[in-house]
């Protein structure tokens, strides 16, 4: 097994928290990981990512410049990252902020509508666990019951009143994706 | 052995500073390095220590200077402007012969430069900095588990040869998170600090300086200099090597360039091409001998840096004109990607040279 | 012809890149404002500091340089000193000013060097992520006082203005908040006077602004104004400085 991801949105959408809980996750099941986010000023109400490699092999390097997967979340982050993603690799955005699917077509492109689904269960900061969800399902890096377990270790004990709710969002994401039967390359569903 | 825990490399040094005794820290905000002062102002009370935020760069270092005179093992951290601003007390530490950790988590430069990672203070770190005939060891980690492991045996490495002891990582080292088991203070055997400023009760008076005025004296004191860093340079030399045995073109890199190249290694050897990796450790004592024996049946070397060429300059006194050594980088902060580094070696390998 | 409202010709038409609710915008503003009113725009030079306001050169529509942390009032002493009809400003933090280069603004105001330092004291490191400044109050959580500024390992804040005040050299100084339209007022009315001073050759000016910075106060905008009010402005009073004294070195 070897995974390379790019999660990517704005600051303040939670974009650190999935690739931590995905790298947790794989630590937890046995996988070498690591986890590199974007930092700096450059931050402050702008664009956030983190890289995050998950292999049954030695990580070489941690640094993910041709990923296998792209979660993005808002539009800046799918327009630059979109064409570093490999051949036949794997597009997750967030329908509810992006209009225009990305235009690869030798890739696999899932539209998610995350806020929508986040707002639907009361708490819009769940987008981001609807879409980690929708990607779980469709790449099985880890198993649902090891990202609730990570979730216990990587949010703060005063978060943990929070783990019920991310559960549902994971689940809602999931079933999305899990609609999304075929698999040809430049398919997608919204 | 410990559980298996992610931090961040910067978390990893902080709390491998604390496993390893020390207990003063001071230290001056600067990013990519500031987790380090944060995680010691929440942990340093926790043990029982000291965290102190300096009004400066220079101040913290010669708090470093002070406590080390005390007898105490303590560190201070920062990016490359701050690391700049610290050289006269580094040299004046050198020179008193005083044991300390510095962590220099490497921006881009020159100047104000960037924040993101680089390996442009190669010559800063293992050619002086300052002023006057002094080393310091120089530790090139590339892992976060290195980072923990690396800064417990830099603490060691000071109290036994009285030394400063640098860490040299990056700004990506500083802030990727991998998998660490924390690590353990070994027990060393060390010499009492029998010349610390600690009060001449029953003694006499220790003084600590670096000043030698009679130019005589000075000498001997750099040649007595001179010897340690001899004996540190035949005790103390670390490296790794990566497919490297039957390898044609042999990459030598260190910390982060290293992870990226042995990527590129792998990419080079599903397509047929022999090569591997010598990734130096101590970048102060240069591995010289051990890359020349490597190299041995090598057709050719490449180096690959975050710069525009530091480190390619020792690994030219190491292969001394015996085969071409070939230099590949990036700099300002930018890092040189797996594909890019694979490029070069097919350049090379196919115009021969 | 003055223009009363739009962009001051001293002011870059570029969006500032400040967080939602910072003063720091404002206070380019005001300067622009007394620069374009005092007619010297091409013949100012400002320094920048290292700190939020790093990339003030991009919002002055006049010459700049960038000086490293803390060092701006030694580089405004060696342009001013080459350009002496010039009109040099500095432009400073509390990190800047008052910690790694506090002997670099004493020594520039006990020299009665003949600059104006706008020094924007926000209580805390804002560009690096929220650390504790000199200024930070006692008490006041930051990301390097996790429990609360403790006084007695980490210090008493620093009261700028007052401190420079005792010096010979300081021709002006004064503090000021930009919390409404009273204080933005009088804001202006000090950087103009502090410019004025500095034109007049009367030696060292200076203006301390209280400002806000939401993101590492863990505040909404507004109640980070509130907070420069009720907290900050207790422990640093605003208003005039300046002590009547000879002004040393003016031959
Ligand atoms: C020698 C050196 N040390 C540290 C830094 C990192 N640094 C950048 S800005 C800053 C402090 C900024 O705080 P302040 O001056 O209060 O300005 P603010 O961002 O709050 O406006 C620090 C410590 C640096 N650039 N150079
Ligand atoms: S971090 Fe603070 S000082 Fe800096 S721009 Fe944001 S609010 Fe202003
Ligand atoms: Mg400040």
């Amino acid at each position: 097994m070897h995974e390379e991801a790019i999660f990517a949105g704005f600051g303040g959408q939670g974009i650190m928290l999935m690739g931590q809980l995905l790298t947790y996750a794989g630590m937890m099941e046995g996988a070498n990981v690591s986890w590199m986010p974007s930092y700096g000023p450059e931050m402050r109400g702008g664009t956030a990512n983190c890289q995050v490699v998950i292999s049954s092999k030695g990580v070489s390097s941690p640094l993910v410049t041709e990923p296998l997967s792209l979660v993005a979340l808002n539009k800046p982050s799918l327009h630059k990252f979109a064409p570093w993603v490999a051949r036949e690799g794997l597009i997750v955005y967030n329908s509810s902020l992006i209009e225009a699917p990305p235009e690869r077509r030798d890739v696999r492109i899932l539209g998610v509508p995350c806020n929508e689904v986040a707002n639907e269960l009361g708490d819009l900061r769940t987008a981001n666990m609807v879409a980690l969800g929708a990607y779980l399902a469709i790449t099985k890096v880890v198993s649902f019951e090891t990202v609730l377990d990570a979730m216990k270790m990587v949010l703060p004990e005063r978060r943990h009143n929070l783990i019920p709710l991310n559960r549902q969002a994971l689940s809602r994401g999931m079933e999305i994706a899990s609609l999304w039967h075929s698999q040809d390359p430049g398919r997608e569903i919204s | 052995m410990g559980e298996k825990v992610l931090m961040k490399g910067n978390e990893a040094i902080a709390e491998a500073a604390i496993l390893a005794g020390c207990r003063y820290f001071f230290g001056y905000p600067i990013t990519p390095q500031n987790e380090i002062p944060e995680y010691m102002s929440r942990r340093m009370p926790e043990v029982g220590g000291v965290f102190l935020q300096a009004e400066s760069e220079v101040a913290g270092s010669n708090m470093v200077y002070g406590a080390a005179c005390a007898g105490a093992r303590v560190m201070t951290t920062s990016s490359s402007p701050g690391i700049s601003l610290m050289q006269e007390a580094i040299s004046y530490m050198a020179g008193a012969e005083l044991p300390c950790v510095l962590v220099n988590i490497v921006r881009g430069g020159p100047g104000l430069g960037g924040i993101q990672g680089s390996q442009a203070d190669y010559f800063q770190a293992t050619k002086g900095g300052g002023h006057g005939d002094y080393k310091l060891i120089v530790l090139a980690p590339a892992s976060v588990q290195e980072l923990m492991d690396l800064t417990i045996t830099a603490f060691d490495l000071a109290d036994v040869y009285r030394n400063p002891v640098m860490i040299l990582g990056d700004a990506i080292l500083g802030q990727m998170m991998e998998p660490v088991i924390p690590g353990k203070r070994e027990d060393l055997d060390l010499p009492p600090k029998t010349w610390a400023t600690t009060g001449a009760k029953n003694r006499p008076k220790n003084v600590i300086t670096s000043l030698i005025l009679d130019p005589a004296k000075l000498e001997q004191h750099n040649l007595n200099l001179k010897e340690k860093y001899e004996k540190i340079a035949r005790n103390e030399v670390r490296y790794r090597t990566y497919m490297a045995e039957d390898s044609e073109t042999l990459i030598v890199a260190y910390g982060t360039c290293a992870r990226i190249a042995q990527a590129a290694i792998d990419m080079a050897r599903e397509r047929g091409l022999r090569v591997g990796l010598f990734r130096p450790i101590t970048l102060w004592p240069f591995p010289y001998d051990a890359l020349r024996q490597t190299a041995e049946d090598s057709l050719r070397v490449l180096t690959v840096e975050m710069s525009l060429g530091q480190m390619v300059e020792d690994v030219r006194l190491a292969i001394l004109g015996t085969k071409p050594v070939h230099f590949y980088g990036r700099t300002g902060g930018m890092t040189p990607t797996p594909r890019e580094i694979l490029n070069e070696i097919e350049r090379i390998v196919e115009e021969g040279i | 012809m003055r223009k009363v409202f739009g962009r001051p010709e001293a002011m870059a038409d570029v969006p500032m890149h400040y967080c939602p609710g910072c003063t720091h915008g404002i206070i380019h503003r005001l300067i622009a404002e007394v620069i374009d009113e005092l007619g010297v725009r091409e013949k100012t030079v400002g320094i920048s500091p290292v700190g939020c306001a790093v990339l003030a050169y991009d919002y002055f529509n006049c010459d700049f340089v960038e000086a490293s942390h803390g060092r701006a009032p030694a580089v405004a002493t060696g342009i001013k000193r080459t350009l002496p009809d010039s009109v040099v400003f500095c432009y400073q933090g509390d990190g800047d000013l008052a910690s790694i280069g506090m002997a670099e603004i004493v020594h520039a105001a006990t020299r009665g060097e003949k600059i104006t330092v706008i020094f924007v004291n926000n209580a805390v490191y804002g560009m690096t992520g929220g650390q504790m400044a000199p200024t930070t109050l006692p008490g006041q959580r930051t990301t390097t006082s996790p429990r609360g500024r403790d006084v007695e390992g980490a210090g008493h804040p620093i009261r700028v203005a007052e401190l420079l005040s005792t010096l010979s050299g300081v021709a002006y100084i004064s503090r000021v908040s930009v919390t409404g339209p009273t204080n933005v007022i009088k804001a202006k009315r000090a950087v103009r006077r502090a410019f004025e001073t500095q034109i007049e050759g009367k030696g060292f000016s200076l203006v301390e602004f209280l400002s806000t910075c939401p993101i590492n106060w863990g505040m909404s905008p507004l109640e980070a104004m509130k907070w420069v009010d009720e907290k900050m402005s207790l422990y640093y009073p605003l208003g005039d400085y300046t002590q009547v004294q000879e002004v040393a070195g003016n031959a």
